[in-house]
């Protein structure tokens, strides 16, 4: 460890900030673009069980689980998006919030206060389970993070296989293999229940209606939305893209790497524990098996789609990749399921295709890294940092690309 | 004498982890893959040679199992050269994280192919080696400490095949040019190395040391599963790290070591708990001693 520098004094905001925040980083063309993306992303996010419902496409209880993914890649978007760091166990914590919930809510809990029917409340829960989580990120992250990124990787990976382990191996405390089940529901307060009852005609239901599953967690996902992008601009973010793409000059700097490290990973941690609470509370039962690398490596394919570091480009590869994962395969499936019974073939018939999506994200990944290594949607940033060095006037490009980023 | 034995496969893979580690700092996640292609490799050239079947009734078919890991061998190799230069040459220059990314995809395409070839089920590897304990043959008694052919024949492979790669970085003229190349590889390309080349064969000897070990775990452990590579890969890689990664020499000890401590996890806790034990392993190393056994100072380099 290298002696921290001493602090220097926080700078005063050198613009002026309104309440609108986030927006004013951007100014002119871009700032509108970006009312209007943010606009028109709400707008469609609450409108869609509607038109879902209109069109009789039955999506609704595909979008909750693309949306909570959503979640998931939004806070493995600050660690390796924001502060560059490659996180490969991020299911680890996303099986912890889950169990948290499981442990507090559930009347299989192995506390015996909970299993007396004393259970926590759902969205005190929630919380707590994103605390653990994030406490776990912090007791990971501490040892590791003084060392170079791909320790971190690796480490993450090995912590990814670990957790489902051990909670397959303590049966006596998780129930193993087995699973929890059940797990308690959100409790709607009495008289927001009224309210809702009066406008819409039925009280909320969590337990038989996904509807209000659907709207908890496009609630949560905007929360998500609105703390990762305050967080972007803000004195941390700066100190993680600083961190990001030259550590020794942000050292020197007066950045101190390892608790900027930290914070980013433990707030990771957190958006997966969090996400984790409301997962385990929508399906009523957890099993190890849910949360195994091939979860990790789903998240990171999103943020890698859509765009590293990029709010807007990790949410539409989130919503690629869960589209292409629940709707398209299945699809896919009926058309390979359709020839195969028009022709007779009984191979063709009973094929499953997302047998195979491990594969195809494999060669995605490959091919995303080869070909466009900063996603879909890129932030300009990190643009100009993956086409640095292919260009000749690499530095030129990337003082300009510093200058769009102020610019937007 | 298991803990060694095992050992000897993981300091094998681990080699291969280092080589690359130490000449381009590239964990390379698809090695571990890598391996365990290669025991399917292993699996079908024996099955097409007709020894697919049971134990002991023709005896050792010397000669098919010595094909058997040359196929595995020069697969291996050559699988990996391919990989890296698809999947690795094109992202020299870019960031740290692009080449490691790109390695997990390669990692999953491997997983596939594995998936597709031999189904998801475990396979049965032929039990082609004499059942032999020297200790209770030659004592007469039997103890726990058994040392059977087995355990003779994967270590009197893989010991050789250590010491080989060592003489090959010590002493040839390709040797040379690896450690050049792992020191500083623009200095070495002013000198006239051809980096691409040294590369490519550092990723063929990894390649050709995994591929020999895919038989003697085949043989020894008598299954394969196409999650195998997982595994082994985090063993492997935690022992090249407790030997102190880039050290091909610690990889060697550190795979070792961590045979034998992954036996002992084994008989004390459980076999659950082997996995748990290694990667805890891991973090206290990373924790207290970074560089590993015998590495150098590598310390926080950006």
């Amino acid at each position: 460890m290298k002696p921290n520098p001493p602090k220097p004094k926080p700078n005063p905001p050198a613009r002026g900030r309104s309440t609108l925040g986030w927006w004013y980083t951007a100014t002119g063309k871009a700032r509108e673009r970006k009312l209007w993306g943010t606009a028109i992303g709400i707008g469609a996010a609450l409108l869609f069980p509607l038109v879902n419902s209109a069109l009789g496409l039955g999506w609704e209880a595909k979008s909750i689980p693309i949306t909570l993914f959503i979640v998931l890649a939004l806070g493995l978007n600050v660690v390796v998006g924001f502060a560059g760091l490659l996180d490969l166990g991020y299911a680890a914590f996303f099986a912890i919030g889950a169990y948290t919930m499981a442990f507090l809510t559930s009347t299989v809990s192995p506390i015996g206060f909970v299993r007396e029917g004393n259970h926590v409340n759902f969205f005190l829960a929630m919380f707590v389970s994103a605390g653990v989580a994030a406490v776990f990120g912090v007791l990971l992250g501490a040892p590791t993070l003084r060392l170079r990124g791909d320790y971190l990787a690796i480490v993450t990976l090995g912590f990814g296989e670990i957790v489902p382990l051990v909670i397959k191996n303590t049966p006596e405390i998780t129930k193993g293999t087995q699973g929890m089940n059940p797990i308690g529901y959100p409790e709607v307060p009495g008289f927001a229940n009224d309210i809702v009852a009066q406008v819409t005609g039925a009280p909320i239901r969590f337990a038989i209606d996904p509807i209000p599953w659907y709207y908890l967690i496009v609630a949560v996902l905007m929360l998500s939305v609105l703390i990762t992008a305050r967080l972007r601009t803000s004195r941390v973010g700066r100190a993680w893209a600083a961190m990001r793409e030259d550590e020794v000059a942000a050292a020197s700097m007066g950045i101190n790497l390892v608790s900027t490290k930290l914070f980013a990973f433990a707030l990771g941690a957190s958006f997966s524990g969090f996400a984790g609470s409301v997962w385990a509370s929508y399906l009523q039962v957890i099993a190890p098996e849910q949360f195994d690398f091939s979860v990790s490596i789903f998240v990171l394919c999103m943020i890698i789609l859509g765009g590293l570091g990029n709010i807007g480009g990790v949410i539409a590869g989130g919503l690629l990749l869960g589209f292409v994962d629940r709707v398209l395969f299945d699809w896919i499936n009926g058309f390979v399921h359709g020839i195969g019974s028009a022709i007779g073939n009984e191979d063709l018939r009973l094929m499953d295709v997302s047998r195979s999506r491990q594969l195809i994200f494999g060669i995605a990944l490959v091919a995303m890294m080869l070909l466009r290594p900063e996603g879909l949607f890129p932030s300009a940033r990190v643009r100009a940092e993956l086409h640095a060095a292919e260009e000749d006037e690499g530095a030129v490009e990337q003082e300009r690309a510093v200058l769009v980023d102020i610019e937007r | 004498m298991i803990g060694i034995t095992n050992g000897a496969f993981i300091a094998l893979i681990a080699l291969g982890y280092t080589l690359v580690y130490g000449i381009i700092e590239l964990i390379n996640f698809a090695h571990g893959d890598l391996f365990m292609l290669g025991t399917f490799v292993c699996l079908s050239t024996l099955t097409l040679l007709g020894f697919s079947t049971e134990v002991g009734t023709t005896g050792t078919p010397w000669f098919a199992l010595l094909l058997a890991m040359i196929a595995a061998m020069i697969f291996c190799g050559v699988l990996n050269v391919l990989a890296e230069r698809i999947a690795y040459r094109p992202l020299r220059r870019a960031p740290r994280l692009a080449p490691l990314i790109s390695a997990i995809g390669v990692s999953f395409v491997f997983v596939n192919i594995g998936l597709f070839w031999q189904g998801p089920t475990p396979q049965r590897f032929p039990d082609l080696l004499p059942q032999y304990d020297f200790v209770s043959q030659l004592f007469g008694f039997t103890t726990l400490i058994r040392f059977t052919f087995k355990d003779l024949f994967v270590l009197s492979l893989a010991i050789p095949l250590m010491l080989g790669l060592a003489w090959v970085i010590r002493s040839t003229r390709m040797g040379k040019a690896m450690r050049a190349v792992a020191q500083d590889s623009e200095m070495a390309q002013q000198m006239g190395i051809d980096v691409n080349r040294v590369i490519a064969f550092t990723f063929l000897l990894g390649g050709v040391l995994a591929g020999a070990a895919s038989l003697m775990y085949g043989l020894y452990n008598n299954n394969t599963v196409f999650t195998l590579g997982f595994t082994a890969g985090l063993k492997a890689f935690t022992a090249a790290v407790l030997g102190g990664i880039g050290n091909v020499n610690g990889a060697a000890l550190g795979g070792f070591v961590l045979g034998l401590l992954a036996a002992l996890t084994v008989t004390y806790a459980g076999g659950q708990w082997e996995n748990v034990g290694v990667f805890s392993l891991l973090v206290i190393i990373l924790v207290f001693k970074p560089t590993g056994l015998l590495g150098q100072e590598t310390g926080e380099k950006a």
